[in-house]
């Protein structure tokens, strides 16, 4: 803002006005420097660093060029965690978003009750992912669990390694991220659908089209900026999950649930290799800021429709 | 009528916790379906090893929002109400922390918290988690201050009143709910971190009841039904939170992702 030719109202002198103005942002901007800023820049640098628990000690973090990179791509895990984390992540995102878009679109009808239960659907997505992982890991307990328990009494199945299994565990992990996913997805996409104009479906209706002629041609096509919004969220979010795998498999069995995100966590705070683990959440935040430029994108183009 | 059954679906774990919480001490579940006989000794054994995370939790967690709206309302409101120049870098950097992964924020600051003596400490933790809560409440209560009319800051301006008093005395009051919705969101973002309390402490002095969760299901215990009283119990202020606050619940989550 370039100084206002009329004096501000109580009569300070122009050139304190921005100042003061900023002295409102500085503290919340200097937190945001120093606990998003700083992580990024030290991290970056950690990577190029041999940095390992001796450093805590001696204070030397010797600077390795790309070592720390060449020793993590080049081993067998970061293929397996790489393809992992695109499982997972689209797997993830695949359910909660059909199943989010579902919900949105079941509670767009009005009925008694729909809002209590719009509600109460959020609770997967409120729940501390400590607790909720741990729930799902007592229920998909092989012997002792209610889902095989379920399956046993319906004879479906004599019991489903659920997380014992190599592949069954990665499904696993992936539907409970689905269940934890949902209810954001839900609350958007509703929060999108209301913003279609109901005479575009009275339109659509007269003209004798069917609901999934009308999603195709009206809802679908309207939700469009809203959906790629979700989208990319939705993978930003998930890329980084680390809490759901931790609690319930804790990235076994057999390496199979080893992601980007908990390969990091591993390499350094379980072997305190400090600067690999760095270069390996390095690799995370370029993942991530891939999208996150998608993601501006999709939201400019939300913001002019 | 599929919907119906889907949401029963999604909303069974929930049920199914406080189920198996309320079983009798054992290994495994031999209860129903229903807790017919409700037992309450898991509740008892959680409260014994587990209340005193509990208690650090609520600190952390409330010493977490005190921060984060101190932190957050001023910014929020010059965001929103001051014709500043950088109001949309400002903003662009907001966004691209929901992008930076905690484990990246863990790794630096766990040397970084080394040299400082801020590991196993109520106020690293207390720092750290609310990483997650003052962006948020920024988009909140930025979204929400927006909506002030110009007309009444002006006026009291041009009553005299000073940038900070019309702050304090017009438009906090004005945003009490937006605060309350900010809030209750940085409480349970810094109550259920589970990385940050792993990864920054080391000793059991300060110990969150995630962690407490985290180290009862790796020690194996026999005690299905104490870990599972101590997971409803950490999950009470989400179900508070949602009574409470339905209607902010919603407009949260929408407002946090589309401006």
């Amino acid at each position: 803002m370039r100084s206002r030719s009329r004096p501000t109202p109580d009569g300070t002198p122009r050139f304190w006005e921005p100042l003061a103005q900023w002295l409102f942002i500085v503290p919340a901007a200097t937190y945001l420097l120093l606990f998003f800023g700083y992580p990024i820049a030290k991290n970056i640098v950690m990577s190029f660093q041999q940095y390992t628990i001796t450093t805590f000690y001696t204070g030397a973090a010797p600077f390795v060029g790309l070592r720390n990179y060449s020793e993590i791509l080049s081993s067998d895990l970061f293929s397996k965690a790489l393809l992992t984390t695109v499982l997972f992540t689209a797997g993830s995102i695949l359910g909660q978003f059909v199943l989010g878009l579902a919900f949105a679109l079941f509670f767009q009808r009005s009925f008694p009750l729909g809002r209590v239960m719009r509600s109460l659907l959020l609770l997967p997505w409120l729940l501390p992912l400590v607790a909720s992982a741990t729930t799902w890991r007592w229920m998909l307990d092989a012997d002792s669990g209610v889902v095989n328990g379920a399956l046993r009494d319906l004879h479906l199945s004599s019991g489903v390694p659920w997380l014992t299994g190599t592949s069954q565990a990665l499904v696993s992990v992936t539907l409970i991220n689905v269940w934890v996913g949902i209810p954001f997805n839900t609350t958007i996409l509703y929060g999108g659908l209301q913003d279609v104009p109901t005479h575009l479906y009275e339109a659509a209706k007269l003209d004798g089209a069917g609901p999934v002629t009308t999603f195709r041609y009206v809802t679908w096509p309207l939700l469009r900026p809203v959906v790629s919004v979700v989208l990319v969220l939705d993978v930003v979010y998930t890329v980084k999950v680390l809490d759901i795998i931790l609690t319930v498999t804790g990235g076994g069995p057999a390496n199979a649930t080893e992601t980007i995100a908990t390969q990091s966590y591993e390499l350094s705070f379980q072997q305190f290799e400090f600067g690999r683990g760095a270069a390996m959440s390095t690799v995370l935040i370029v993942i991530s800021l891939a999208f996150a430029l998608v993601y501006l994108r999709a939201n400019r183009r939300a913001q002019n429709v | 009528m599929i919907g119906i059954i889907l949401l029963a679906l999604m909303l069974f774990p929930v049920y199914w916790m406080v189920n198996a919480s309320l079983q009798p001490t054992g290994n495994t579940l031999r209860g129903g379906w229903f807790p017919t006989h409700p037992d309450f000794s898991g509740y008892v054994t959680a409260l014994r090893d587990q209340g005193r995370s509990l208690v650090t939790s609520l600190v952390i967690a409330l010493g977490s929002v005190v921060l984060s709206l101190g932190l957050a309302a001023p910014a929020a409101y010059a965001l929103a109400q001051f014709p500043i120049r950088g109001t949309k870098f400002v903003l662009l950097g907001i966004l691209i922390t929901q992008m930076v992964p905690s484990i990246v924020v863990a790794n630096a600051l766990y040397s970084a918290y080394n040299d400082l003596g801020l590991l196993n400490s109520y106020l690293g933790l207390i720092l750290a988690d609310s990483t997650a809560g003052v962006p948020f409440a920024i988009i909140i209560m930025r979204s929400f201050m927006q909506s002030i009319p110009r007309e009444i800051i002006e006026a009291a301006r041009v009553d005299g009143a000073g940038r900070l008093r019309v702050f304090r005395a017009v438009v906090l009051p004005m945003s009490v709910n937006a605060l309350i919705t900010a809030g209750l969101f940085t409480f349970l973002f810094a109550w259920s971190d589970l990385l940050f309390a792993l990864t920054l402490t080391t000793t059991e002095t300060v110990r969150p009841v995630t962690v407490g969760i985290y180290q009862y299901i790796g020690a194996q215990t026999d005690q299905w039904n104490a870990v599972m009283a101590t997971v409803v119990l950490a999950s009470v202020p989400a179900a508070v939170l949602l009574v409470v606050a339905q209607r902010h619940v919603a407009a949260g989550a929408t407002s946090g992702s589309l401006k």
